[in-house]
């Protein structure tokens, strides 16, 4: 028998650890796979004997590293989104509105003009296009709300007056047919191209091009049907704006204007209104990218120059499309934010369980001790047994964390994405954590004196 | 050190006036007085005296889990006097075999697991050490129990564990410290034939005991009082 059980003496007498061991040493020290493997056991086996407890301990990791994974798919949803959106708008295009001014929008009741002009003329079109230099097309229109039909079906819609290039300019494409020429422009003529949803709503069985749809008094003839993704439905809250209802349709400038004028007159509870726009909107295509921003600068202050009030808007894409960029920056700081508190909260948790642990364990200590188990293997231990935690908090959170973004655009119709790096990314801190908060109730277990250890009941 | 002594037998282990002194703030108190003992191989020795005598001390010291204020501590050929944490580690797991009055067995653990746990710090191959464990397991007479956690043991059955734990890193020294304190008398003779067993095999003992019944059972018995050996006698 104990020649069966032959072993070397070898004594390990280099390393000379005196006091307090530092970190480091752990990873001097070669740590062989099996030794590595069997003390993971150890602790697995220790951390699923305490289920509840383990399970208490690393919800603040999980909470955290799931926290901090479904914010960031919102966000990044969200600024997916309002890039699209921008990018719709086109990022080499500058967009000028009119707006009703604020002191007409605000006047009280008493005080309210019968007759109200504002916004953007021909003239500014004009000396807009014909000043500024790099500027490849403009593309004005006038947006009047009417009722249009046909037979017996009937829908309130946007009528938008406008110039050839307007699909070109918002890269929108048609479904069906074509888009009105120069010559129907220059030529007033009555021809109409509706978008999706209008041509879903008068016409639910039968095909609308060649047939025709009454506006007012008139009838005008449908040439073409836009492509329904054409129109961001993310525009709805930008009330004026061409791209905010889905529900419009396209007439020739021109013809626009010689059949519904400039003036709108309404009626109200005080009497009659009436509302004299020329154009409600201008799309300014720039040659190129960079200058974007320049010539949107120009443009303001040749309005500025021109108007007495406030009564126009220049809107920017490509600046907006910085703009959502940088909120995007800023959700992502937060959510780091969040999830370095919680996970900080998590960690002091897990250290908290872990001291616990160690006190609970002190003849266990004093046991591996005495039979040899040097400071470094029971850091090792301890410190693996955090990491098992902290790393299975963080496995539990990824799934969560996946999830919850899956299950918000399942039921709510949310924008989330989800990106590689931000499972990984906090999985790997959740790791990371398990070995900062286990170092110290690890070294306290390794700094145990083994006789009073071995003593403790 | 030399192959020297009365007995003409190969030393093993000794101790050179070894002194122990606690300090608790500004009191000290000594334990130990300068004990010189020389311990041969082969051995069965038990260490008497009235409590408070510096035994568990002196037992401490010779199991490398304290050392001594002053003085020298031979285990082998080594001086471990003055060793650092680390090689007192390895000398423990490698040189000495522990069998305590409460087993100090690992509760997570089961009955071969806890056996081959000296060889595991050791970083012995892990067939092998499982080999011996069971091998071990089956010399104590519990190989149909390989599997079995402590707490599903009796006391006796845990105690044949821990000797064979104590066994499985083939020590210069086996330290047991009131092996049968928690047992019946009936399970504590089984323990004591074990020994017996051993020390017939050649394996060195030290028993600490209060029993003189027990020490009986020894070849030697070394009384302490008051930190310095009172009677070193030999009976067989």
């Amino acid at each position: 028998m104990n020649e069966a059980v032959d072993r070397s003496h070898d004594m390990e007498g280099s390393t000379r650890l005196t006091g307090v061991l530092k970190a480091g040493a752990l990873l001097q020290a070669s740590v062989s796979w099996t030794r590595l493997r069997k003390t993971a056991a150890v602790g697995l086996k220790s951390i699923y004997s305490h289920g509840l407890r383990s399970l208490l301990t690393v919800l603040g990791i999980v909470i955290g590293v799931a926290a901090v994974i479904a914010m960031l798919a919102v966000s990044e949803g969200r600024s997916f989104e309002a890039q699209q959106q921008f990018r719709a708008l086109g990022s080499n295009n500058i967009i000028v509105k009119s707006i009703k001014p604020v002191e007409v929008e605000n006047a009280s009741a008493g005080f309210r003009q019968p007759s109200v002009v504002y916004g953007l003329t021909y003239d500014d079109i004009e000396t807009i296009s014909m000043t500024i230099p790099g500027i490849n097309n403009v593309i004005p229109s006038r947006i009047v709300k009417k009722n249009v039909r046909y037979l017996g079906n009937s829908i309130s819609t946007d009528v938008v007056g406008t110039t050839v290039d307007y699909p070109i300019s918002r890269n929108y494409s048609l479904r069906q047919g074509r888009f009105f020429t120069r010559e129907e422009m220059e030529q007033q003529k009555n021809v109409v191209v509706l978008s999706d949803e209008v041509a879903n709503a008068l016409f639910p069985l039968t095909d609308p091009v060649g047939d025709s749809i009454r506006i007012d008094g008139n009838y005008y003839n449908v040439i073409g049907i836009m492509e329904a993704e054409g129109f961001s439905n993310l525009g709805r809250s930008q009330a004026g704006s061409s791209n905010a209802a889905p529900t419009r349709i396209f007439i020739p400038l021109p013809a626009a204007r010689y059949r519904f004028g400039e003036t709108l007159v309404r009626q109200t509870s005080g009497g009659m209104e009436s509302e004299t726009v020329e154009l409600h909107e201008a799309i300014i295509q720039v040659d190129n990218q960079d200058n974007v921003e320049d010539v949107g600068r120009i443009i303001e202050q040749i309005l500025e120059r021109r108007h007495r009030r406030m009564d126009y808007a220049v809107e920017v894409p490509l600046a907006l499309i910085r703009q959502a960029e940088e909120t995007a920056l800023r959700d992502r700081l937060q959510a780091a934010a969040i999830a370095g508190i919680s996970l900080l909260v998590g960690g002091i948790g897990i250290m908290n369980i872990m001291l616990a642990s160690v006190t609970e364990r002190t003849r266990e200590i004093g046991i591996r001790r005495a039979l040899g188990a040097k400071k470094k293997d029971i850091i090792l231990q301890f410190l693996i047994e955090a990491v098992i935690l902290s790393g299975v908090g963080g496995l539990i959170g990824v799934v969560l964390g996946i999830s919850i973004p899956l299950l918000l655009s399942l039921f709510w119709g949310m924008t989330t994405i989800v990106t590689v790096g931000a499972p990984l990314l906090a999985f790997s801190i959740s790791a990371m954590i398990g070995v900062v908060f286990g170092i110290y109730p690890s070294m306290r277990a390794a700094d145990m004196d083994p006789v009073e250890a071995l003593r403790h009941e | 050190m030399t192959n020297a002594a009365a007995s003409g037998r190969e030393l093993v282990a000794r101790v050179e006036d070894i002194r122990k002194t606690y300090y608790m703030g500004a009191l000290s108190v000594q334990v130990l007085h300068g004990l010189s003992i020389d311990f041969y191989k082969g051995d069965f020795i038990s260490i008497m005296g009235p409590s408070g005598c510096g035994k568990s001390t002196f037992m401490n010291i010779l199991g490398c889990l304290d050392q001594p204020t002053s003085g020298k501590y031979y285990l082998g050929d080594q001086d471990t006097s003055r060793m650092a944490d680390n090689e007192l580690s390895s000398i423990r797991g490698a040189r000495l075999g522990f069998i305590f009055q409460s087993y100090n067995l690992i509760q997570q653990l089961t009955v071969v697991e806890n056996i081959e746990l000296p060889l595991f710090y050791q970083g012995h191959p892990e067939a092998d050490s499982r080999r011996i464990a069971i091998e071990l397991a089956t010399r104590v007479g519990l190989e149909t129990r390989l599997d079995h956690k402590p707490f599903e043991l009796s006391g006796g059955q845990q105690q044949r564990v821990a000797i064979a734990r104590a066994l499985s890193n083939d020590p210069l020294i086996i330290l047991a410290d009131e092996p049968t304190g928690n047992l019946d008398s009936k399970s504590g003779a089984e323990i004591l034939d074990l020994f017996d067993e051993l020390n017939q095999q050649g394996k060195t003992l030290i028993m600490v005991t209060h029993s003189d019944e027990l020490a009986e059972r020894s070849e030697r018995q070394i009384r302490l009082r008051d930190g310095l050996v009172e009677s070193d006698e030999r009976s067989r």
